[in-house]
C-alpha cells in the first residue's frame, strides 16, 4: 500500500449533443472557478458549428418525440424526476460549487427543479385540453383548435448567478412537455447543474437529441441561434442586449422569441408551472370539416 | 345574428351559354333553352363624400400635411374620393389620444365595455347594405361576397368579443386578472377592408386596449365609414383612433415609442421589417402575413365537392386572400379528371361587375397588383408552365381584370409555386403517395392553411395533423368564424386571430 493520500479522479465536462458527449469541435476551453477562485475545471466552449450539429440532432429527433404519445413523454419527463431525486446531493453541490450559496439553499433548490419537473410531466396530456377549443362556429362544421409544438427550441441561459438548476428546468421543460426538441445553451458561469441534467437525462429515456446541453458564451452565440434557420423558438433568460441580438435575428425567419428577465424569481411556483408558459413553444392548428349530411 | 351557410353561399351561378356548357360536358344532354343572364346589378344609393378625414380623439380632423390621395374604383378607374394622408405627426396625435384613452376605458367596467362592442356589431347590421356596397366598389370585390361574408362576419366578430369582456379571466388559463396590453397598432391589408379593421379592433377592444388603426391606402372608404359608426354608438373620445395613408403612415405607426403592440396583417416581406423595427424595442407583436397554402385532393376524394372546393379556395374574392389555396396538389391518378372538370367549371364563372350579384370574379383590387399577377403569369409562362384561362367572357372595357387562371405542367422549383401571386392564379400539381403530398405541401416557408379532400377519415385525421399549417381545411375551403382561430405556422407570422386563442395577443398577465 503506498502512503499517499488517494488522487481524487478529476472530471471532464463535456458537451452533450445527440445523447453523447462530445468536446467541442472548435477544440476551445473555459476555465471554470469555484467561489474561492479556485480552478474546477476546463468546459468546453461550444462554438457556432457546435450549435448547429445540436440543432440538427433536435431536428433530428423532433418527429420521433413529437409523435409519440402525451402518456409516454409525460412518463418520460417523470422519470427525469426519479433520476433528479437520486442525485439530490450531487445537484446540490454542483450549485454550492460556484455559487457558494448555503447547503440549505442549495438544497431548497434542488427539491423545488424536482417538484417543478414533476409538476411540467403532468402537463404534457392536459395542457392541449386547455388550450386547445372546439369552436361553436356559426355554421354546419366541426371545427377545433389544438396546440402542436413549434419544433426546435433554444434555451438560453445567459445569466445563471441565481438559481442556476431551477433556472435552467424553467427554461428546457415547457418546451420539452410540449414535444418540442431542445437545444440548451447552459450558462458557462454556473453551467454544473445543467450538465448534471444532461448526465441524468439518458438514464431517465430521455432519447437522443432531444434534450442537447451545449456550454458556451450566450453573447457570442446569440447571433447565430437568432438567424439560424432551422430554429422555431427561442426561450432565453438574458440581459438586455443578449434580448436585443437574439430578437433582431429571430425575425429574419419569424421565429417566437421568449424572452425572460435576469432577474426572474423563478421560486414563484404558480407562476412558473402556469400553463400559460407553454404557449410560446406551440401553434394552434385549428381544423374544420362539414358536419352537414 | 343569422349568417347563411357556406353550402348556399358558395353556390355559384349558371353559365351564360347553357347550352355550349353542356355539349361540352361529357355527358353531353342535348340542349333545350339558351339562358342568357341579365345583368342584375345592385343599385347603388351610397353616398361618398369627396374627400375624407382622420378619425383622432374622436373627432373627424383634417390631416397635418393637407394632403390627399384618390382612391378608385377598380372596376371602373373612376375616383371614388380623396383620402386624407396621415403623417407621422398625425400618428403622434392619435397615439397621443389613444394613451389618454387608456385609462378611463380600462376602467369601465367590463360588461359596459362589452355593450359598446354589441351597439357597434348592431350598427354594422344596420348598415350592412351601405357597407357592402361601398367595400364592393372601393375595394372591387362582387357583391355576394361583401354582402354575404365580408360584412355579416365583422358584424359577427364585434359580437363575438363583446361577450368577452366580462369573461377574459376564463379566456386566460391561469390567470386570475388579465390586464390589456395598452396602445395598440394596428395595420391592415386591402383584401377584407372592414373584415380586418374588425378582427383587429374587436379583441383589442374587448381586452380594454385602445387603438391606433391604419387602413390600406386603397380601400379607406369602409374604416371611415366605420369610425361614423364608433360616433354614433357613442364610443369614448380616443379608444379608435383612425388614421389613413400608404406606406409611410404605417411606417411611422410601427415606429412610434409610445406604441405598447404592433398587430399587422399583410405581406410577408413587410411584416419582417416591421418584426425588426418591434425587436429594437420589443414592442409586443402579431403577425398575420403571407402564404401559398396547398390544396390536397386525394384519389378517394368526393371529385365533384372538391372541384368546388378548389374553385372556391383560390378564385374566392379575385385570389386576394392570404390563405388562397394556390397550390393544388391532384392524386396523379386522377389529375385528368380534375383538370378536366376544373376547365368545365371554370368556364362557367362570371367574371364581371363587382356590384352584379351574379358576379363569381370581380377586379382586380389596384393596377399595381394586376401588374403583380400579369407578371407572375408571364413568368410562369417563361418557365414553361402551360397557362390556361378557359373563360372567355368580355371583360369590361374599363377597370382592372384577371380571368380565372391556372398552370399546369408547374415544378416546385418555379417561382409559381414558391411565391404568393395574391390573384386568380392556381399552380396545379400532382402526386403519388400522401407522403409526398405532405412533404411537399410542407416544402414552404409559409404555413397559413391548407385543404384536403378525401373521404377516408383516418388519412384526413392523419393528413391534417402532419401538414405544417395553422388552418386546416377537410372537404371544405376558406371558411372563417369569429370563434375560430385563425393565423399561421413558420414565416405566415404568428400570434392568432378570432375564438379564445386570439385574446392571448391582447392581454398582459
Amino acid at each position: 500500500m503506498s502512503d499517499h493520500e488517494r488522487l481524487a479522479v478529476l472530471k471532464t465536462w463535456k458537451l452533450f449533443i445527440k445523447g453523447s458527449f462530445p468536446r467541442s469541435e472548435s477544440g476551445r476551453t473555459l476555465p471554470l472557478h469555484n467561489k474561492e477562485g479556485g480552478l474546477v475545471a476546463h468546459l468546453s466552449h461550444a462554438s457556432r458549428k457546435d450549435l448547429r450539429e445540436a440543432v440538427e440532432a433536435a431536428r433530428g429527433a423532433f418527429p420521433g418525440w413529437s409523435g409519440s404519445t402525451a402518456y409516454l413523454r409525460s412518463q418520460i419527463i417523470y422519470r427525469l424526476a426519479e433520476m433528479l431525486e437520486g442525485r439530490r446531493a450531487e445537484l446540490a453541490d454542483a450549485l454550492r460549487c460556484t455559487s457558494g450559496v448555503s447547503k440549505k439553499k442549495a438544497d431548497t433548490e434542488v427539491s423545488a427543479s424536482i417538484d417543478r419537473t414533476v409538476s411540467w410531466a403532468g402537463w404534457c396530456d392536459k395542457f392541449p385540453m386547455v388550450l386547445g377549443s372546439r369552436n361553436p362556429v356559426a355554421g354546419p362544421y366541426h371545427n377545433f383548435s389544438m396546440p402542436e409544438p413549434s419544433g426546435v427550441c433554444v434555451a438560453v441561459q445567459g445569466v445563471a448567478d441565481q438559481h442556476s438548476l431551477l433556472g435552467f428546468m424553467s427554461l428546457v421543460l415547457p418546451p420539452l412537455c410540449t414535444g418540442n426538441a431542445v437545444v440548451a445553451v447552459a450558462d458557462t458561469k454556473h453551467p454544473l447543474a445543467a450538465l448534471l441534467v444532461a448526465e441524468i437525462a439518458p438514464t431517465a429515456d430521455i432519447p437522443a437529441g432531444v434534450l442537447n446541453v451545449i456550454t458556451g458564451d450566450a453573447k457570442e452565440l446569440a447571433g447565430w441561434i437568432a438567424s439560424h434557420r432551422d430554429v422555431d423558438s427561442v426561450h432565453a433568460i438574458a440581459d438586455e442586449s443578449i434580448a436585443a441580438t437574439l430578437r433582431a435575428g429571430a425575425a429574419e425567419n419569424l421565429k417566437r422569441v421568449q424572452i425572460l428577465s435576469k432577474d426572474e424569481d423563478f421560486s414563484d411556483n404558480d407562476r412558473w408551472t402556469n400553463p400559460r408558459r407553454l404557449a410560446p413553444f406551440v401553434e394552434v392548428k385549428t381544423v374544420w370539416h362539414p358536419s352537414a349530411t | 345574428m343569422v349568417r347563411r351557410h357556406s353550402a348556399t353561399r358558395n353556390r355559384l351561378a349558371l353559365p351564360a351559354k347553357y347550352d355550349q356548357f353542356m355539349a361540352d360536358a361529357p355527358t353531353g344532354n342535348p340542349p333545350v333553352t339558351t339562358w342568357e343572364y341579365s345583368p342584375a346589378p345592385e343599385t347603388t344609393p351610397v353616398v361618398i363624400p369627396d374627400q375624407t378625414q382622420l378619425y383622432v380623439g374622436g373627432k373627424f380632423i383634417e390631416p397635418h400635411s393637407k394632403k390627399r390621395f384618390a382612391t378608385v374604383n377598380p372596376a371602373t378607374e373612376a375616383i371614388l374620393s380623396n383620402i386624407a394622408d396621415g403623417d407621422a405627426a398625425d400618428v403622434d396625435a392619435a397615439v397621443s389620444a389613444a394613451r389618454r384613452a387608456l385609462k378611463p376605458w380600462g376602467k369601465l367596467p367590463a360588461s359596459e365595455r362589452a355593450k359598446y362592442l354589441y351597439r357597434i356589431a348592431r350598427r354594422i347590421q344596420e348598415r350592412a347594405r351601405e357597407l357592402a356596397i361601398l367595400e364592393s366598389m372601393d375595394g372591387g370585390k362582387p357583391i355576394k361576397e361583401s354582402r354575404d361574408v365580408d360584412i355579416p362576419l365583422a358584424a359577427q366578430h364585434f359580437f363575438h368579443h363583446a361577450g368577452w369582456c366580462d369573461k377574459l379571466r376564463y379566456a386566460m388559463p391561469g390567470t386570475r386578472e388579465p390586464r390589456p396590453v395598452g396602445v395598440c397598432g394596428q395595420i391592415i391589408p386591402w383584401n377584407f377592408p372592414l373584415l380586418m379593421a374588425a378582427w383587429k379592433l374587436a379583441p383589442a377592444l374587448a381586452c380594454g386596449n385602445t387603438v391606433v388603426l391604419k387602413p390600406a391606402e386603397t380601400t379607406s372608404l369602409t374604416a371611415m365609414r366605420l369610425a361614423e359608426i364608433l360616433q354614433e354608438c357613442d364610443l369614448p373620445p380616443g379608444v379608435v383612433n383612425i388614421v389613413t395613408g400608404a406606406g409611410a403612415t404605417g411606417k411611422a405607426l410601427v415606429d412610434h415609442a409610445g406604441i405598447d403592440k404592433i398587430a399587422f396583417t399583410g405581406s410577408t416581406e413587410v411584416g419582417k421589417q416591421i418584426a425588426q423595427a418591434c425587436a429594437k424595442r420589443g414592442t409586443r407583436l402579431t403577425l398575420e402575413l403571407g402564404g401559398k397554402s396547398a390544396n390536397i385532393i386525394f384519389a378517394d376524394a368526393a371529385i365533384d365537392q372538391a372541384i368546388e372546393g378548389i374553385v372556391q379556395g383560390i378564385w374566392f374574392n379575385q385570389g386576394h386572400v392570404c390563405c388562397a389555396g394556390s397550390r393544388l396538389f391532384v392524386e396523379e391518378s386522377i389529375l385528368p379528371e380534375v383538370t378536366r372538370k376544373l376547365e368545365m367549371r371554370m368556364k362557367t364563372l362570371r367574371v364581371g361587375d363587382p356590384l352584379d350579384k351574379n358576379t363569381d370574379i370581380g377586379a382586380i383590387n389596384s393596377k399595381q397588383q394586376l401588374a403583380i399577377i400579369e407578371g407572375y403569369i408571364a413568368e410562369g409562362s417563361r418557365e414553361g408552365c402551360t397557362v390556361c384561362q378557359p373563360n372567355h367572357q368580355t371583360l369590361p372595357t374599363k377597370g382592372y381584370w384577371c380571368r380565372p387562371t391556372f398552370m399546369t405542367g408547374v415544378q416546385p422549383a418555379h417561382v409559381v409555386a414558391r411565391e404568393e401571386v395574391f390573384g386568380p392564379v392556381l399552380a396545379v400539381m400532382s402526386f403519388r403517395t400522401p407522403e409526398e403530398a405532405i412533404s411537399r405541401a410542407n416544402n414552404s416557408p409559409y404555413g397559413l392553411a391548407a385543404g384536403i379532400w378525401t373521404e377516408k377519415g383516418s388519412k384526413m385525421f392523419d393528413v391534417a395533423r402532419r401538414l405544417q399549417a395553422g388552418v386546416v381545411w377537410c372537404n371544405t375551403y376558406n371558411q372563417f368564424d369569429a370563434t375560430s382561430p385563425f393565423g399561421g405556422f413558420k414565416e405566415s407570422g404568428f400570434g392568432r386571430e378570432g375564438g379564445m386563442q386570439g385574446l392571448a395577443a391582447y392581454l398582459s398577465e
